[in-house]
């Protein structure tokens, strides 16, 4: 008998971890994907989307087209895990046995948490929310923007950044800029989390005549009064409010009650193991894990997990570990962009922004299709790359 | 002044920001005066806690290390 392995979700983490898996498992086991929409979409996608430089079109397929063929693709939404029973229960009835399952759900936006945030502010995290933007941002002719994190964790951690130095530099192409005031602002005392970059962003936001509000902890929005109050006490005033909304894990996994207060799977930081439950794996967003939450991470995941599982099947003992890695494009604007390379004992030495990092991310943008989720962009290649830059 | 602490909070695991976003959010339901001690271990929480006490006005009145928990009182002011 083939061992059953159901992965839920179809993004970077499920997608590659299911292709790893069968194609190492081959007649050992049976893989079975389930994701509730069947689309596979590329969210780092969603700011060129917001800025008018992508299509919706580009971003999403077809999860089939993407997953081997012997793995199973479930279009199905999952309502409860019962990891004592080993099953996995559906919204529409049925349910799934497993032997190992792999969680890859990421996370959901919960804007309904700050009050005032739906009605009075935009965002781009999400397909919907980034056609919204793009919208206003086609008609809007000048005045003051306010761009903003709504709640900790969130996903891709630099895009807040990235889309301040990429919406100035289209103010200047549309000609509005003299009329336009841009500010970030920041739950720290500087532009972003980790200080390194923190010391790269704020020069250019500086030059480029980009504001800052440090320690403003969005508390609520106010949508008639057009002003946005932080914790703090401070409130400032905007004709258009873009805010990362606040995230939390999928509801049928606190429902399972497999989470924690923020709805995220504790799991083991190098084996990423549910706590409890050997068989059960976290990956990506989803996780409680204090790192990036982005597809690079699920992306570097992927492969601990797959590997562990074939090994727990084979009866082998399981050697790799998740390290904390993570790579992060950060682009700069005006073509240009910087690297965020780091894992859980080295913080990220970012390079000075440069074309050649810009390039790199429009290609990877460009071949995600067709290397990350197949598994085509070995460790091997990268470690050899990172080597080559040291050298020069 | 009475130091007595009305509101301890766990931050240890946490990585930046989410001590100062955490702490943030508590501070707003004491009352003025009231004193607050957060333990984190991020190391970065000893710069970014003190940043956020000067930039708010809040008084830092402790920050402290044991056994590789920082600990930091507070007073709201």
């Amino acid at each position: 008998m083939p061992a059953e392995v159901v992965i839920l979700g179809g993004g970077v983490g499920g997608t590659l971890t299911a292709n790893l898996l069968s194609k190492e498992l081959g007649r050992d086991g049976h893989v079975t994907v389930v994701d509730p929409t069947g689309m596979h979409v590329y969210q780092p996608g969603f700011l060129y989307l917001a800025l008018g430089q992508a299509h919706g079109r580009w971003l999403a397929r077809d999860e089939r087209t993407l997953l081997r063929k012997d793995v199973d693709l479930a279009v199905e939404a999952a309502e409860r895990v019962d990891p004592e029973q080993g099953i996995v229960h559906l919204a529409r009835g049925g349910s799934l046995p497993y032997d190992h399952l792999v969680i890859a759900t990421g996370a959901r936006l919960v804007p309904e948490e700050i009050p005032g945030l739906p009605e009075g502010s935009y965002d781009f995290y999400s397909m919907e929310g980034a056609h919204r933007l793009r919208e206003a941002l086609r008609t809007f002719d000048g005045g003051r923007i306010l761009v903003g994190i709504a709640g900790i964790p969130y996903k891709c951690p630099p895009a807040p950044v990235e889309f301040v130095f990429m919406l100035e530099e289209q103010l200047r192409h549309r000609g509005i800029r003299d009329r336009t005031e841009v500010t970030l602002l920041s739950p720290l005392n500087r532009a972003f989390t980790i200080e390194s970059a923190s010391k790269i962003v704020q020069p250019i936001m500086e030059r480029r005549g980009i504001g800052l509000s440090t320690f403003f902890n969005v508390e609520s929005v106010d949508p008639g009064a057009h002003a946005v109050t932080s914790l703090e006490g401070e409130k400032a005033e905007y004709d258009l409010l873009v805010l990362v909304p606040p995230h939390r894990g999928q509801r049928f996994l606190e429902d399972s009650g497999l989470t924690d207060a923020g709805g995220w799977l504790p799991v083991d930081r190098a084996t990423l193991q549910l706590q409890g439950h050997d068989n059960v794996f976290g990956i990506g967003d989803a996780t409680n894990l204090p790192i990036s939450k982005s597809g690079s991470t699920a992306h570097f995941e992927a492969p601990v997990v797959a590997s562990r599982i074939v090994s727990m099947i084979r009866g082998t003992a399981p050697k790799a570990n998740y390290g904390g890695r993570v790579m992060c494009f950060l682009e700069t604007g005006h073509h240009r962009a910087t690297a965020l390379r780091f894992d859980y004992e080295h913080p990220p030495t970012p390079p000075r922004p440069s074309v050649l990092w810009h390039s790199a991310k429009w290609m990877f943008n460009r071949l995600y299709w067709h290397t990350v989720p197949q598994g085509r962009i070995p460790e091997r290649t990268r470690e050899v790359r990172r080597e080559h830059e040291e050298e020069s | 002044m009475n130091t007595t602490i009305a509101l301890t909070l766990d931050l240890k695991g946490l990585s930046c920001p989410l001590p100062i976003v955490k702490t943030s959010k508590a501070m707003k339901d004491l009352r003025s005066g009231e004193v607050l001690e957060a333990l984190a271990t991020d190391p970065g929480s000893v710069p970014d806690f003190d940043a956020w006490c000067r930039a708010t006005g809040n008084e830092l009145v402790e920050s402290s290390r044991e056994d590789g928990v920082f600990r930091f009182v507070i007073r709201k002011r």
